[in-house]
C-alpha cells in the first residue's frame, strides 16, 4: 500500500496543481471585472464577460467561424485520408511500415516550418505564383496566401495524418472476404465500399473527423499565419483579447464557452475510443 | 482492377501534398538567391546567416534544454500514471485522475496555454514563486503536456504486458520494487523512450502555449520563429528547416540501423 501511495501521491499533486487548479482559476477569472490593474482583473462575480460573448456579434461569430473552418478542414481530411488509408492498408505488409513512416515523418519536421513552407508556395512573389507565370497561365499573381482556402490547404496539410491513423487501423480489421463476396455478387467498387467499407468503418471514420475537429476549432497558429484577416476564428479573437486588449475575463470566458462546446464532441470521440 | 489503381493514385498524391512543401523547403534553402523559394544558384550562404542570427541560435539551445527537461519530468509523471491507471486497479478517484491525466490531450492549445498562465500569476500573488515567467514556467507548462502523451503510451504497453511476471517474481520473494526494477521496467523500456521523444517532440513543436506562459528572457525557438513568419518568410527560415528535416532523417536513419534486426 505505501508504495502505491508513493506513485500516487506525486502523480496526484502534480496533476492537481498543473490541470485542475488552472481549470478552477479559469473559471474564477471569467467571472472577473476586468480592472486596469496588474494583473488586470478584479475577483469578483461578474457575468458580464459571458454576457458580453452572448450580445456582441463579432464574438459568436467568432464561435461559428471556428465550427465552419474547423468542420471543413475535418471533412477534407477524412475525404482525403480514406483512399490514402485504403492504400496503406492492402499494400504488402512490409511496404506498410514505410508508407506509415512516409505517414507521420512530417508530424517530426516541425509545424511552424510546414507553415513557413506553404507560405513560401502560396505567397505572391511565391513557388506556385513563379510557375504559373513561367507557363504563361497567369500575367499577373494570384493571390492565394491570407485567402480561406490557404488556410484550409494549412490546416488540412497539418492534420491529415491523425485521420488517416484510426480508419486504417479499421481497415485492418475490416474482412476481406466481406468485399469479394460484394464483387462475386456484382457489386462494382464504389457500390462494395458504400455498402460494406463505409458502415464498417462508420466508428473509425466518426472518431478520425473529432480527432482533426476537436484541436482545429481552437486553432490559433495557421489562421493568424495564413488566413485572411477577417477570418476571426475564436482561437484567435481569444488571443488578441488577451495579448493585444488585455482583456483578461473576456479572454477567459472564451475559453470557458469554448471548453463547454467541444464537451459533446470530445467525450463522443472518448466513448469511440473505448469501443472494443 | 480500376479500384484499385485509383487508391494508389490518391495516396501517392496524399503523400506528395504531405512531402512537396518540405522537400521544396530544404531545396531551395540551397539557393543564393534573396527571396525565398526562388533558385539563384547553389549557395551555402543562408546556412551561415543562420549560424550567425544569435537570437534563434540562443532560442533553439533554449528550446533544446526545456524539451529535454519537459520530457524528462513527463516521463516521471506520465509514467507514474500510466503505472497506476494499468496496475492499481480501482483504486479511489480514479475515474477523475484519469481524467485530469488525460484532459490536455483534448483541450485546445489556447485554453491550456490561458489556464497555465493564470495559474502561474495566481501562484506569485500568492506566493511570489514563480519570479516573473520564462524558461521553467514553459517546462512546467510542457511536462504537463507530455505527461498526458506518456501516460497513455505505458497504459497501453502494461495493458498487453502479462501481470504474471511481475507475480511470479514477487512469489519468489522479489520486494515489489525489486519486481518493478528488475522485470516490469525492462518491459516498459522501449515505452518509455518513446513517450520521452514524444514529449521532446511536442515541446520542441510548441509555440501556443509557450507564448501564454512565457516571460521577456524565455524567447523559444517556435516563438523566434512564429514573430519570424508573421513578418513574412526569410531565407534563413528555409534553412533552418534544412536542418533540422536533414537532423531528424540522420537521426532516424542512425535509429533504423541501430534497430535493424540482426541476422546470423
Amino acid at each position: 500500500m505505501r508504495n502505491r501511495l508513493a506513485v500516487l501521491l506525486p502523480a496526484w499533486a502534480w496533476l492537481l496543481i498543473f490541470v485542475a487548479a488552472p481549470a478552477g482559476i479559469l473559471g474564477a477569472i471569467a467571472l472577473a471585472e476586468a480592472d486596469p490593474g496588474v494583473p488586470p482583473f478584479r475577483l469578483a462575480w461578474s457575468t458580464a464577460g459571458f454576457a458580453m460573448l452572448v450580445a456582441d456579434d463579432y464574438y459568436l461569430g467568432a464561435f461559428l467561424t471556428a465550427l465552419r473552418v474547423a468542420a471543413t478542414t475535418a471533412g477534407l481530411c477524412l475525404a482525403i485520408a480514406y483512399p490514402m488509408a485504403m492504400g496503406i492498408a492492402r499494400a504488402r505488409p512490409d511496404r506498410r511500415v514505410l508508407l506509415l513512416a512516409l505517414l507521420m515523418l512530417p508530424f517530426w519536421t516541425g509545424f511552424l516550418l510546414r507553415v513557413g513552407a506553404w507560405i513560401g508556395l502560396l505567397r505572391d512573389e511565391g513557388w506556385i505564383n513563379g510557375l504559373l507565370q513561367g507557363l504563361g497561365i497567369t500575367d499577373a499573381p494570384l493571390p492565394m496566401l491570407y485567402t480561406e482556402g490557404a488556410m484550409l490547404v494549412g490546416m488540412v496539410h497539418a492534420y491529415l495524418p491523425f485521420a488517416v491513423l484510426p480508419l486504417f487501423a479499421a481497415l485492418l480489421r475490416l474482412d476481406p472476404t466481406l468485399l469479394e463476396a460484394a464483387a462475386d455478387l456484382g457489386a462494382r467498387p464504389a457500390i462494395a465500399f458504400l455498402t460494406v467499407t463505409l458502415p464498417a468503418t462508420a466508428p473509425a471514420a466518426a472518431a478520425a473527423f473529432l480527432l482533426v475537429f476537436i484541436p482545429a476549432a481552437g486553432e490559433f497558429v495557421i489562421p493568424e499565419l495564413m488566413g485572411p484577416s477577417e477570418a476571426n476564428l475564436v482561437g484567435r479573437v481569444l488571443w488578441q483579447e488577451f495579448f493585444q486588449n488585455r482583456d483578461w475575463p473576456v479572454a477567459a470566458a472564451l475559453a470557458v464557452a469554448l471548453l463547454v462546446l467541444l464537451l459533446v464532441p470530445i467525450r463522443l470521440f472518448q466513448r469511440l475510443e473505448a469501443r472494443p | 482492377m480500376t479500384r484499385g489503381r485509383f487508391v494508389r493514385a490518391a495516396l501517392a498524391a496524399g503523400l506528395l501534398f504531405l512531402w512537396l512543401p518540405i522537400l521544396l523547403l530544404v531545396v531551395y534553402a540551397f539557393s543564393a538567391d534573396r527571396i525565398p523559394f526562388q533558385w539563384g544558384g547553389f549557395s551555402l550562404r543562408w546556412f551561415s546567416a543562420l549560424a550567425a542570427n544569435e537570437r534563434l541560435v540562443e532560442a533553439a539551445l533554449l528550446s533544446l534544454r526545456i524539451a529535454a527537461g519537459a520530457a524528462t519530468l513527463a516521463v516521471l509523471i506520465g509514467g507514474a500514471a500510466g503505472w497506476a491507471l494499468a496496475r492499481f486497479g480501482p483504486f479511489r478517484g480514479r475515474a477523475v485522475f484519469g481524467a485530469l491525466i488525460g484532459a490536455p490531450l483534448v483541450l485546445p492549445e489556447v485554453v491550456t496555454g490561458l489556464s497555465l498562465l493564470l495559474l502561474f500569476v495566481a501562484l506569485e500573488t500568492a506566493t511570489g514563486w514563480p519570479q516573473g515567467r520564462g524558461a521553467l514556467t514553459v517546462l512546467f507548462a510542457h511536462a504537463t503536456l507530455g505527461a498526458a502523451f506518456v501516460a497513455v503510451v505505458i497504459q497501453a504497453r502494461l495493458a498487453e504486458t502479462d501481470r504474471s511476471l511481475e507475480e511470479a517474481a514477487m512469489d519468489l520473494g522479489a520486494t515489489p520494487f525489486t519486481a518493478f526494477r528488475t522485470v516490469t521496467l525492462p518491459l516498459i523500456a522501449p515505452a518509455l523512450t518513446a513517450g520521452w521523444l514524444l514529449a521532446f517532440t511536442l515541446s520542441l513543436d510548441d509555440v501556443v502555449i509557450a507564448s501564454f506562459v512565457s516571460g521577456p528572457a524565455g524567447t523559444t525557438l517556435p516563438m523566434a520563429l512564429f514573430a519570424m513568419l508573421r513578418l513574412g518568410l526569410t531565407p534563413e527560415v528555409n534553412a533552418l528547416g534544412a536542418v533540422i528535416v536533414l537532423g531528424v532523417g540522420a537521426m532516424l536513419a542512425v535509429a533504423a540501423l541501430l534497430l535493424r534486426p540482426r541476422r546470423g
